[in-house]
């Protein structure tokens, strides 16, 4: 058999992710305000706050999608804006799964599971077509291999986008409002595959407004509103008896 | 008048003045004359089989050569003018606005006389050869910006999704983005390629060896000789074998892209 998971690089000390006085401005608009933030090993840390609050570009700033203005953004205990760091080498260890599903539309779906295993990972074809068969099962899509994503519904492209991020075996999820782009009945299937991934210890920042899912998953939830954390704690507290008025006034809004 | 009354005298007048210059073109036109001087059977006859196992493979032939060659140099330059490096992005930009300036029966005769007798040097292929170079630069100029273009048309999503999964930016560039690029240039890529098949006329002022002519030169030589536009017709008839069923094809293309989107 091979095996699942990679070892984690640091200890379990070692947090999965930790930013530290993170900004970040494009052009003049200052979207991330000295933003200190982590997600612990095996943790489930759901981010949520108003459309604008940052809280996406915050994620993204995570695999330098989003190059940080300043701060450090470390990985595992590595900084990832050193230049000297192995940036494609970090990003094969954090899954990535975004609001658009982004599945590479010219390749089946097996294809869109195995291409990364071959380029970024230099695995085999026989190896990486294992691994993608046994993630499509996970995710209910087993059957679905030889299809294009234009044949799929929403929800099932975004079942494949989290199959496609788990194939790298990475050591963490990040999430991008995953269930903002599918109709509201597709919601259901891809929360619980994501449920299925918390409950086997996936560490796991998820930006989203399901509150339910933030509520019944996660470890932490964050909310976030104008470029900075206004709060956070265990899901019970921010969401049940949030302290500052700007989370009661999101809150009530949402709820 | 009533407004319906107008509008049928007005069809009327239209109709009749086509009818008009119908009847004047069968009147006045010496149809014996164009009978035996454009579609003279004997001259057609007698233009076979050259005019297709020469002239028109010749065409084919010079057209794969100059379209595969300005796909590799186009694509190149499409990379270059993306690329970050400044350098690289302005010798693209001045190549593609040089080549797309300058007519293209100069840039042949550039390479066809100029290059040799100031360098002493000739293209491989005679004339033919130099004539081809200065095509492919040409249309190569052209593809290059039509693959830059399909380039920056692949959504923004599609690099971050394949950057995200730790591929580097090359592989992400022959996996992801290239193969997108070419499927939404099809048709404008086709397009280059008709206006390539025609474009190889302008190989005639190249000068070439009987053996090299393409469909043109062949004919403008039947014209000399034998005294009939002829041969003129027949090669007119053998391009549009060879275009119309790629505009047909550009059609339809075009038609499942819309479809597909």
């Amino acid at each position: 058999m091979i095996p699942v998971a990679q070892p984690a690089s640091g200890t379990a000390a070692v947090p999965a992710i930790e930013v530290r006085a993170l900004c970040k401005t494009f052009g003049s608009n200052e979207v991330l305000k000295g933003i200190d933030f982590h997600v612990d090993q095996g943790e489930v840390v759901c981010v949520i706050g108003p459309s604008g609050s940052g809280k996406s570009t915050l994620l993204r700033c995570v695999n330098r999608l989003e190059e940080p203005t300043s701060g450090t953004v470390m990985v595992e205990g590595v900084d990832i804006t050193d230049e000297e760091t192995d940036l494609d080498g970090i990003r094969t260890r954090i899954g990535m799964v975004f609001q658009q599903f982004n599945l590479f539309p010219h390749l089946s779906v097996l294809k869109n599971l195995t291409l990364a295993q071959q380029r970024a990972k230099k695995r085999g074809k026989a190896k990486a077509t294992q691994i993608a068969l046994r993630n499509l099962e996970k995710v209910g899509l087993s059957e679905k291999a030889e299809a294009f994503p234009a044949q799929l519904s929403g929800g099932q492209q975004q079942r494949v986008a989290i199959a496609r991020a788990l194939s790298m075996d990475p050591d963490m999820m990040l999430f991008d409002e995953p269930t903002s782009a599918l109709d509201p009945e597709l919601v259901g299937d891809v929360l619980e595959v994501m449920k299925q991934l918390a409950r086997e210890g996936m560490t796991m920042m998820v930006v989203t407004h399901e509150m339910g899912f933030a509520r019944e998953v996660g470890d932490r939830v964050v909310f976030m509103d104008g470029g900075v954390v206004v709060e956070q704690g265990k899901p019970e507290d921010v969401l049940g008896n949030p302290q500052h008025e700007r989370t009661r006034l999101f809150l009530s809004k949402v709820l | 008048m009533k407004r319906s009354t107008r509008r049928r005298l007005t069809q009327g007048v239209l109709y009749a003045a086509f009818a008009a210059v119908v009847l004047f073109v069968i009147l006045a036109a010496d149809w014996g004359k164009i009978q035996s001087n454009f579609f003279d059977l004997d001259v057609a006859v007698a233009t076979f089989p050259e005019i297709v196992s020469i002239a028109a493979k010749n065409t084919v032939v010079y057209t794969a050569i100059a379209f595969v060659g300005g796909l590799l140099i186009g694509l190149l330059m499409a990379l270059m003018k993306l690329s970050p490096v400044l350098p690289y992005r302005w010798l693209a930009t001045a190549y593609i606005e040089l080549f797309r300036g300058l007519p293209a029966l100069l840039v042949i005769f550039g390479f066809a006389y100029a290059v040799p007798i100031a360098f002493q040097w000739r293209p491989p292929g005679g004339n033919a050869g130099a004539g081809l170079i200065a095509l492919i630069i040409v249309s190569s100029a052209y593809i290059a910006e039509t693959i830059r273009a399909g380039i920056e048309a692949v959504p923004k999503g599609q690099v971050e999704a394949a950057r995200s999964l730790g591929m580097n930016p090359a592989w992400t560039m022959i996996t992801v983005v290239l193969p997108q690029a070419f499927r939404i240039i099809t048709p404008p890529l086709t397009n280059e390629l008709v206006i390539l098949i025609k474009d190889t006329s302008l190989l005639f002022i190249a000068g070439m060896a009987i053996g090299d002519r393409e469909l043109t030169t062949f004919a403008r030589d039947a014209l000399t000789s034998q005294a009939n536009a002829t041969p003129l017709v027949v090669a007119a008839l053998l391009y549009l074998v060879i275009t119309l069923p790629l505009t047909q094809l550009v059609a339809k293309l075009e038609r499942h892209n819309k479809r597909g989107r």
